[in-house]
């Protein structure tokens, strides 16, 4: 009977075709889960499936050479949750990829040094891009090993601080084909290093040269590649006027220009840097030393076909931005971010020649008025983002506007506004909203909160920090109503219940649920969650007093996602903590008890926990831990933060907004 | 330059002199006033005081003699540009001179006391040879020094000579005026019987072509290129492989010691007796035909090596200028390089004066190219690494064994102080330089190594696993195990070496 059924079983899929399964693999492949069930199902479908995956992110370094053997056909290799990859990692890897391997990230990787590369260079000949970032101990002899992988294309150095112009150089003259070259804070790089980078590899695409010590004389030679799309320049305060005041450049292809916090640029050397880029599309001039007036616009004559533009932190003047809006009246993105000055007259002139904006980003312009707001929606009907964080002068009418314009708003940041009820209905009539940040209404309640439950049934991410008027009935009609809810924030709401958490377990999609300083949530909730929502993969749960070992226990045996816990200042004890080592993917933790935990408890935790890169704990362990279990577990690649909080009594919420804003000035 | 250098040479001793002062009995003292008293001067140039102290042809010829001595030395001086033995061999030479000179003059007093009231003749002859030798002293000194400063020679030429009272950049027209003087002379005033020297543009002269040869030296072809002769207006020397390695060319007859110049062994001839001692001895022995004979050719090298530029059977055969030059040229092109850095070692010279150049800087430069040039400065290597395609920055090995060294020491220094401290300011940094906070914590973890764990008592496992790294080929179930073994312990194969050294301490 047994095997009339298998054979019955086995029949269907002996009529598939390899490339059949594999076009199904293609997609189910988003969700590991599924893939995992996929290929357990018979020896065939295991082979398929190895056969099948080209991308790898393994948890331990220590398992690579059992994976690499598994799956024969990985291009992409990520070992960003690996602290610890060692020589003999890297060689496993060599030998096992061979040429099939074209990128690995080691950005978040350590204690491989020229010999591992080398061996990695030598067999991996297809390698394309590699990522080396935060290397700190990386010296040129090192970058001379990178210059044999021959065929790179993509190389991110990112931290390398110990890199001088010579590495630079070897690997300038090794991998001519580089298109893609990060080399943002490798403060040891000067001009010499990045000149000749851009006078051997003639295919650079992006160069990102932020933080280093550079002044205009090697963008001489950079504005000559034929292909240059992206240039980033964030910081590099060497690059002056006077060194850019014989800039004549042609560079057509230029799309990105990132100038932001050189401080020492002002319009002069700005109009020289862009001269010849007649097609950027792209320009960010955030924390300039300058102030955006008529003068420094009247830079931007050459681009006027700019899109977007950021000037997060300038000061800046209605001339100026008046002056922007004629010149580049193409834009489709702006950023006034921290722009303290910026006043009503001057977004307003701003905002009326922008037909086509998209995104504006006027966080903490705190002299913004409903004025604005009421021109904003007026004129931009395609607005997509809308980023207004502080904007507390803004009157509720000025929202409802919003709501009844800008039917095309995706993203909302609402923070700490004047926002209601009322307004919140006009705004769940933008139907394709996925992101709403309320956090600091006081004004809004589970009213408000129930249109937009009902309107937005797209919303990924709901942020209701300390919006204190909200309760368990708020947050079931968004359950019911936001499916795809990826990411809820009700810190500090402290009506809410487990009825919420319950409520919250029919959004299966739930990744990041951050329920600090709520102190009538338990472990009952907890668990609800833990039980049905499986890609939970952050859970803050700091000063929720009535969470114990029993959530815990659920969360360890149901949410193998979980990557970053903190429950701080909870009921738990080591039992509980024990149990999380269980969650094989875990990487940070943050357990800052004062008391109730035994040293010799959380010493087994930390060590069951093989992936943790972060752990947070109260000072009084630390001098109860041996000290040689802190090295070993520092070896392993886990990075300790000792605390002394002691636990303070919450504030009344209007209290706490009042003492935030004599804060800001 | 070199047409002047051709006319000085043809009217070498055929001017004569208007304001021409009788030979007084007392010719060394006299020069010195004439010197001192030049302003008055001025305009009949420098010729006429020269020409006022030696008024007769033997003075001439003894002049000549030592001017000819005195453009031996000078090539000395020229062959190395300034350097500061050379200017001391030349201080101890003129020393020498002087000290010659000086028993000479103590000789005429004792004689003189011996011999009053000889023939005027006698007296006549001793002032001149005494004249002379001080003359020689004089030009010497004089060119020493314009070699001293090379960039601002013709203004600082003057300096160390009595003109100081005069402005520095006369003296050059001066020699061109004085030649043009000279050759006006030659023509209204050809009186055969009468030639008198022209130490002081000879000397001007010679000192103009010290330039240009400088520059020769630093590099020999350019120099050569510009030059432009046209064929068939020099005269061609070749002289033989044997005689450009010679290490001496002038041989004492009488004791067989080698010189390597003419002048050198004239000097040394006097020491066998006093017939030497005589002007027509110490004379330039193959200048005796130039007075009124007719114009030179321009002397030019060439190479024995066939095949060789510089050979004249070449077709673009470029001539070498001096003797010197065709000896330098041999040994730098066709012989071997047979002097060797004592830095370096690797630097081969043929040319000692090439090596003593190389070793002073030797070591200076520590920009390495993979083609083994080395350069002093940064920006110079990545200009040479821009230019040539498949050269790259050469990494000095030193490098990696010190950062190996540095993160051993400080590693050590961590495991010796072994306080929670150090680990607290570690990872007081900022919660996401996590990166940077993990490293120095994994030398503490090898470090600590030795010590037990002591809740977990992991001391009891066994790390063989860790000296694989360079067998790469491993089973999945044994070795594999046994790496993570080695890798959940925080133990590479990479840092034994450095572990085994921390134990020590």
């Amino acid at each position: 009977m047994k095997k009339v059924k298998q054979i019955r079983v086995s029949k269907p899929f002996d009529l598939l075709s390899e490339e059949l399964v594999f076009i199904i693999l293609d997609l189910i492949s988003p969700n590991s889960s599924d893939l995992k069930s996929f290929s357990l199902t018979c020896k065939w479908f295991y082979q398929l499936e190895s056969k099948h995956r080209r991308s790898l992110k393994p948890l331990r370094s220590d398992y690579l050479p059992r994976i690499l053997t598994r799956y024969r056909n990985t291009t992409d290799l990520d070992l960003t949750f690996c602290p610890r990859v060692t020589d003999y990692a890297l060689s496993v890897v060599g030998c096992l990829c061979g040429p099939t391997l074209h990128s690995l990230d080691l950005s978040r990787s350590g204690s491989f040094s020229a010999a591992g590369l080398l061996r990695l260079a030598v067999k991996c000949v297809n390698l394309v891009e590699i990522d080396l970032s935060n290397a700190t101990e990386m010296r040129d002899a090192d970058a001379a090993v990178v210059a044999e992988a021959r065929s790179l294309e993509r190389l991110k150095l990112g931290r390398c601080k110990m890199l001088t112009d010579m590495g630079i150089g070897c690997i300038a003259v090794g991998c001519k084909k580089l298109n893609m070259v990060s080399l943002k804070w490798c403060v040891g790089v000067g001009d010499l290093g990045v000149g000749l980078l851009a006078v051997k590899c003639k295919d650079i695409r992006t160069l990102d040269l932020s933080y280093l010590p550079i002044t205009g004389k090697c963008l001489h030679d950079i504005l000559k590649l034929q292909h240059l799309e992206e240039l980033l320049l964030e910081g590099c305060f060497g690059v002056d006027d006077d060194s850019l005041k014989s800039l004549r450049h042609d560079c057509k292809s230029l799309k990105k220009l990132d100038a932001s916090s050189c401080q020492n640029l002002t319009h002069k050397g700005l109009t020289s840097l862009l001269s010849g880029a007649a097609c950027l599309q792209r320009l960010d001039l955030a924390h300039c030393s300058s102030v955006i007036s008529l003068d420094f616009a009247s830079s931007l004559k050459k681009v006027s076909a700019l899109q977007s533009i950021g000037l997060d932190g300038c000061s800046v003047t209605p001339d100026g931005l008046k002056a922007i809006g004629t010149l580049c009246n193409s834009l489709k993105e702006v950023s006034l971010s921290k722009c303290v000055s910026v006043t009503d007259e001057g977004l307003s002139s701003l905002v009326m020649k922008l037909k086509d904006l998209r995104k504006l980003d006027i966080t903490c312009c705190r002299k913004l008025s409903g004025v604005s707001i009421t021109q904003i929606a007026n004129s931009c009907p395609l607005l997509v983002s809308l980023k207004m964080e502080s904007c507390s002068l803004v009157s509720r009418e000025a929202f409802w506007l919003i709501g009844q314009k800008c039917r095309l708003l995706e993203e909302l940041d609402l923070t700490d506004n004047e926002i209601d009820d009322e307004g919140l209905k006009s705004i769940s009539s933008c139907l394709s909203l996925s992101s709403l940040k309320l956090g600091i209404c006081l004004n809004i309640t589970d009213k408000g909160l129930s249109y937009i439950g009902m309107g937005c049934s797209n919303l990924r991410e709901l942020d209701l920090y300390r919006s204190v008027g909200i309760t368990d009935v708020g947050i079931s009609t968004i359950a019911q109503g936001c499916i795809h809810l990826e990411t809820i924030n009700i810190s500090y709401c402290q009506d809410i219940t487990d009825k919420s958490l319950v409520s919250l377990s029919k959004c299966s999609l739930l990744q990041t649920f951050e329920s600090r300083g709520c102190p009538n949530i338990t472990s009952q909730g907890l668990a609800a969650i833990a039980v049905r929502c499986k890609r939970l993969a952050k859970v803050d749960l700091k000063k929720c007093p009535s969470i114990n070992d029993s959530g815990l226990l659920a969360l360890a045996h149901f949410s193998q996602n979980l990557k970053q816990i903190n429950v701080s200042d909870t009921a738990v004890t080591e039992v509980g903590l024990l149990s999380l080592a269980n969650i094989g993917c875990l990487q940070n933790i943050a357990v800052v008890i004062s008391s109730g935990l035994s040293p010799s408890g959380v010493a087994a935790a930390l060590l069951g926990c093989g992936g943790l890169r972060k752990a947070k704990l109260h000072a009084s362990l630390r001098s109860l831990l041996p000290l040689s279990l802190i090295h070993h577990l520092e070896a392993r690649g886990c990075a300790f933060l000792w605390k002394d909080n002691t636990l303070q009594a919450e504030l009344d919420p209007k209290y706490w907004k009042q003492q935030l804003e004599e804060i800001v000035p | 330059m070199e047409t002047e250098d051709d006319l000085c040479h043809n009217n070498w001793g055929s001017s004569s002199s208007k304001s021409r002062e009788p030979g007084s009995s007392d010719g060394g003292n006299q020069t010195f006033a004439g010197f001192t008293s030049q302003q008055k001067w001025e305009d009949a140039s420098i010729l006429d005081y020269e020409m006022g102290v030696e008024p007769t042809l033997q003075v001439f010829d003894e002049m000549k003699a030592s001017g000819q001595a005195n453009v031996d030395f000078l090539q000395g001086v020229r062959a190395q540009a300034w350097d500061p033995r050379t200017m001391l061999s030349n201080l101890s030479f003129m020393e020498q001179k002087i000290h010659q000179l000086q028993d000479l003059v103590h000789l005429l007093v004792g004689r003189g006391g011996q011999v009053q009231g000889r023939q005027d003749e006698l007296a006549a002859q001793q002032q001149q040879l005494i004249t002379t030798d001080l003359t020689s002293i004089i030009i010497q000194l004089i060119s020493t020094a314009g070699s001293l400063l090379p960039s601002v020679k013709h203004n600082m030429s003057t300096a160390p000579g009595p003109y100081t009272g005069q402005p520095g950049s006369a003296l050059f027209p001066y020699a061109r005026e004085a030649n043009n003087v000279a050759s006006q002379s030659q023509n209204n005033n050809n009186c055969g019987g009468q030639e008198f020297d022209l130490p002081k543009p000879v000397v001007v002269d010679e000192r103009e072509s010290h330039v240009v040869e400088e520059h020769e030296m630093k590099d020999e072809d350019d120099a050569e290129e510009g030059e432009n002769l046209p064929p068939g207006s020099y005269e061609i020397l070749q002289l033989e492989k044997e005689e450009i390695l010679a290490p001496h060319t002038h041989f004492c007859t009488i004791c067989g010691k080698g010189f390597k110049r003419d002048a050198n062994l004239r000097m040394h001839m006097r020491g066998h007796g006093d017939e030497y001692k005589t002007a027509a001895a110490l004379a330039k022995p193959n200048k005796e035909s130039v007075p009124g004979s007719e114009p030179m050719l321009i002397k030019r090298y060439s190479c024995p090596f066939l095949g060789c530029k510089r050979n004249k059977e070449h077709k673009k055969f470029q001539p070498l200028k001096t003797i010197l030059c065709v000896k330098n040229h041999y040994k730098r092109t066709h012989c071997d390089k047979s002097f060797t850095c004592s830095r370096c070692h690797t630097k081969k010279f043929s040319v000692i004066a090439d090596l003593k150049t190389h070793e002073k800087h030797c070591g200076k430069n520590k920009w390495l190219c993979s083609c083994g040039t080395t350069f002093s400065r940064k920006d110079k290597l990545f200009g040479h690494i821009a230019l040539f395609q498949g050269h790259t920055p050469a990494i000095p090995l030193e490098e990696t064994k010190t950062s190996a060294s540095t993160s051993a020491q400080r590693g050590s220094s961590e495991g010796g102080n072994n306080n929670q401290g150090m680990v607290g300011f570690n990872l007081g940094s900022a919660s996401n330089a996590n990166q940077e906070t993990a490293q120095p914590g994994m030398t503490d973890g090898k470090i600590s190594f030795e010590e037990p764990f002591s809740p977990m008592n992991f001391d009891t496992c066994n790390f063989g696993g860790f000296h694989e790294f360079p067998r790469l080929m491993f089973d999945d179930s044994e070795s594999s195990f046994q790496m993570l073994i080695a890798n959940a312990c925080g133990f590479s194969p990479r840092n034994v070496g450095e572990s085994v050294s921390d134990t020590s301490l």
